[in-house]
């Protein structure tokens, strides 16, 4: 190299590229291209109506994928989170009619930080792999959900204020349900890109021993995100409430594990851990909640929509693997 | 086999970039049969980059290569594998959880059958050819292996498919004086055998020992080719630094302070009966053959192993390490020997890696200060020379040697009263070991105690005030400056090697 000493200089175009990421310029150039393809096809898609159902529709998945990213970055994986939603979606409910709007959230939020450290325990002490560890309890919190519902929608918070306004409130125009998203997705971001937290979460995702020697308490972090998963997951699991107006053990929550992975994979979060970022994965989140709002529009039967989105997850994941240039022996790790 | 001097590999005109960074332009490179040539430069200077693009790893954006007088187009290396051309990885890759023999024939298996024990006796007899026998068994799980062990497992895939052309790329950096020994004679033995083969290392004295030609890079430029006859230490210096060395490094010993560290009858699973001091401005070295127990001695100190026997004091004071961190709070840094796997987080930033251990202090509250840690990077950058674009390239992107500076600069920057070291200068080049060596010894200076493992002997004596010698996890003797000698070192690691 010819002693570049001082910084790179670099086209203007190269900067603007570098400073938004080629991964980012990629998603919003498939977002551009969705639109024009559904807009085309139906007009009905560029109204301000069918903008807030989509907004709406991808808030609850974008949470989780917000957190899915946070987890991915650290190196692990949480399919339970769905799971936690689903369980803490029928508690709120069930907690709010006998003990109010306040406590429901509360309790909502309590039952999924226990669900979290559970995940993280049996991750650290059992020395489980994670996808292991939280499959099981996705089966767990997901039967748990059914016990204690008798498997039906529970609690009828379709009258109260506070669910309501969860659900169809809006603030400066904005329905509530996306400010959520926005301050967790924000906090997140901060998080991860300004706090020593944020740092260590990409250290240890990158190079665990590393981080070891380097003096970070792993299986603290391990823990602590575990368990900030579960409260976001309650929160996402209080909207699902609010939005069908009762506590949902399954049918609010399922497959949304598959969606927040995806989301974040297709974001540029590396499976392998030490890469990711939020504002892919949000882009992504818009990415996938247009897609399936214009494949109903255009009357694609829900059946393949699935399929649809399993293979944006494959396809998401082979993209990441050609441009990380790994050589390909053996099984991949 | 091709006649003695034909130039079996031509490389003319390379050219490469990566984005801004030039690393490699109009080089020309030749490889000749039963010929040694050597590739010298400073760390960066592109020389396993050429390598790869040899091997058809990375494609040049100039130039053109010949094998065996015909021009190649290599698009992957697996298609200079057929050609008749391989290249020793600087960082091996072994699959962790397959034996040693099924690493070393992975892709040269065929059929629908895998017949273990004739593929271990074909290793065992393969090992034992080229004198590895001794050093690694066909049985061995990758994940087991030792860096020096990974190495072996790297040559022998590739004498396996009886190349015309080998290129090693820095082959002894995890290598012991004996391990070292093995290679050397084997390379002889495939030079006149008509082998070409190209050679980089860092090390002056394994170059006039090998080489019968040298090819000097600098800043991704060809310097010039030299016979090794017809060159000389220094001239190598001034070609590959631009500037003139002093040849041999000693320190000025300073009047060691209170004792810093001291271990007391230390045992765990690893090591045994360690009894260590190291005081307030002295440089203790450590030497000893690969497998000593030296690296988890360190470890031990560090509290990433715990100790079963014994007390290990700090300052004076017990301590209890229940892992690295409580070590770091206590004023130990450590710099572990293998770079990617225990230092590196590769896909993140120069400046991230530098602050890893230091983030704390950088912080107000949870918020890293920005401004800060800039300043501390860059303060690092230029004191230890890292060559990279910016304090924002990943660290995976750099060469070997700038890596390694990273990772010193990490443990620099938390300051410590006790620096451990393993194999600080592991695939450094001359100009920034003699930086190195500088630290160390303004570190010794202003008052630190620094405990340095090295298996090259020349540095340990230059470093060291004093060297404890490891020979099965124990440490069988110490010497004073005055004592140590080469053959005094490896007559103690050697002897005592042979008892256990
Ligand atoms: N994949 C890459 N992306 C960006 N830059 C790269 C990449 N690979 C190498 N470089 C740069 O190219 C230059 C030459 O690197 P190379 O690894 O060939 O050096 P080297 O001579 O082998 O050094 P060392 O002795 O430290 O191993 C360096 O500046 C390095 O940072
Ligand atoms: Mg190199």
């Amino acid at each position: 190299m010819t002693a570049v000493t001082a910084e790179p200089r670099l086209g203007p175009l190269r900067r603007v590229v570098g400073g938004i990421g080629v991964q980012n310029i990629s998603l919003l150039m498939a977002i551009g291209l969705l639109l024009l393809i559904i807009g085309t096809q139906n007009p009905l898609f560029f109204t301000v109506g069918n903008l807030r159902v989509i907004g709406t529709a991808i808030a609850i998945s974008g949470l989780l994928a917000v957190v899915q990213t946070m987890v991915i970055i650290m190196g692990a994986l949480d399919i339970s989170v769905g799971s936690i939603a689903g369980l803490t979606s029928v508690s709120s409910a069930m907690i709010f009619t006998v003990a109010g709007p306040a406590l429901g959230v509360a309790g909502a939020v309590v039952i999924g930080i226990v669900c979290g450290l559970v995940n993280g325990c049996i991750i650290v002490f059992g020395r489980v792999n994670p996808v292991i560890a939280t499959l099981a309890t996705l089966a767990a919190y997901k039967g748990l959900a059914q016990l204690v519902s008798d498997g039906r929608a529970q609690g009828y918070t379709g009258a109260d204020g506070f669910f309501v306004f969860l659900a169809r409130g809006t603030l400066i125009g904005v329905p509530v349900l996306i400010w959520v998203l926005v301050i967790v997705a924000v906090l997140a971001h901060v998080a991860l890109r300004y706090t020593r937290v944020g740092r260590n979460i990409y250290a240890v995702g990158g190079n665990d021993v590393a981080s070891r020697l380097a003096g970070i308490n792993i299986n603290r972090y391990i823990i602590g995100i575990y368990m900030m998963t579960g409260a976001i997951a309650a929160v996402a699991g209080v909207l699902i409430t609010a939005r069908t107006g009762s506590g949902q053990p399954v049918s609010g929550s399922e497959g949304l594990e598959l969606e927040s992975i995806t989301a974040a994979a297709l974001g540029g979060a590396a499976l392998k851990g030490g890469k990711g970022t939020i504002a892919g994965t949000i882009l992504a989140v818009i990415l996938l909640g247009i897609l399936t709002n214009g494949m109903t529009l255009l009357g694609v039967n829900s059946f393949w929509q699935n399929v649809a989105k399993g293979a944006l997850l494959v396809l998401a994941v082979v993209i990441q693997q050609l441009r990380s240039g790994e050589r390909r022996i053996g099984l991949p790790g | 086999m091709h006649a003695p001097g034909t130039v079996m590999l031509e490389a003319r005109g390379i050219g490469k970039s990566f984005g801004p960074v030039r690393a490699l332009s109009g080089v020309d490179l030749q490889l000749r049969a039963g010929e040694v040539t050597a590739i010298m430069g400073e760390n960066g200077a592109g020389k396993s980059t050429l390598l790869k693009i040899l091997t058809g790893d990375y494609q040049p954006d100039a130039g053109t290569l010949e094998l065996a007088g015909t021009e190649v187009h290599f698009t992957d290396p697996r298609h200079s594998r057929i050609a008749g051309l391989r290249v020793i990885a600087q960082e091996p890759e072994v699959i962790a959880h397959v034996s040693v023999a099924e690493n070393i024939y992975v892709g040269a298996l065929r059929g629908p059958l895998f017949d273990k024990r004739a593929v271990y006796a074909k290793t065992r007899a393969d090992l034992a050819k080229y004198g590895f026998e001794r050093l690694i068994r066909p049985e061995a799980l990758g994940s087991t292996l030792s860096p020096a062990q990974r190495q072996i497992v790297e040559i022998m895939r590739a004498l396996v498919d009886e190349p015309a052309v080998i290129c090693f790329d820095e082959p002894t950096s995890s290598l012991g004086e004996d391990e070292s020994g093995i290679l050397f004679a084997l390379i002889q033995r495939l030079r006149d055998e008509g082998v070409a083969i190209g050679y980089v290392s860092h090390r002056m004295q394994e170059i006039f020992q090998l080489a019968d030609r040298i090819t000097v890079l600098r800043d991704g430029a060809l310097v010039g080719t030299k016979l090794t006859a017809e060159t000389d230490h220094d001239e190598l210096v001034r070609m590959m630094v631009g500037r003139d060395l002093t040849q041999f490094f000693h320190r000025e010993p300073v009047t060691p302070g209170e004792t810093v560290l001291e271990l007391r009858d230390v045992g765990n699973e690893h090591v045994s009966g360690v009894d260590l001091t190291v005081r307030a401005g002295e440089v203790v070295g450590i030497a000893g053959l690969v497998g000593a127990g030296r690296s988890e001695l360190m470890k031990t100190i560090v509290g990433d192993f715990p100790i079963t026997s014994g007390e290990i004091l700090v300052s004076g004071r017990r301590t209890s390490f229940r892992s690295p961190g409580d070590a770091i709070a206590a004023g130990i840094g450590f710099a572990p020997e293998e770079r990617k796997a225990e230092a590196l987080v590769l896909q993140r930033p120069v400046r991230d890696n530098i602050t890893l251990a230091v983030l704390k202090e950088l912080s107000r509250w949870i918020f890293v200060r920005a401004g800060a840690e800039r300043a501390l990077t860059a303060d690092y950058i230029s004191r230890l020379r890292i060559r990279t674009p910016s304090s924002e390239q990943l660290v995976g992107k750099l060469s070997g040697g700038n890596q390694q500076k990273v990772v010193l600069a990490r443990w620099l920057a938390t300051r410590p009263k006790l620096l451990v070291l393993d194999e600080p200068t592991r695939g450094v080049d001359v100009g920034a070991k003699a930086e190195i060596y500088a630290i160390i010894d303004e570190l010794a200076h202003a008052g630190v105690a620094v405990l340095v493992v090295s298996s090259e002997l020349p540095e340990v004596l230059g470093l060291a005030d004093r060297i404890n010698v490891m020979a099965g996890g124990r440490i069988v003797g110490e010497l004073s400056r005055a004592e140590a000698t080469e053959e005094a070192i490896l007559a103690l690691a050697m002897d005592e090697s042979r008892i256990s």
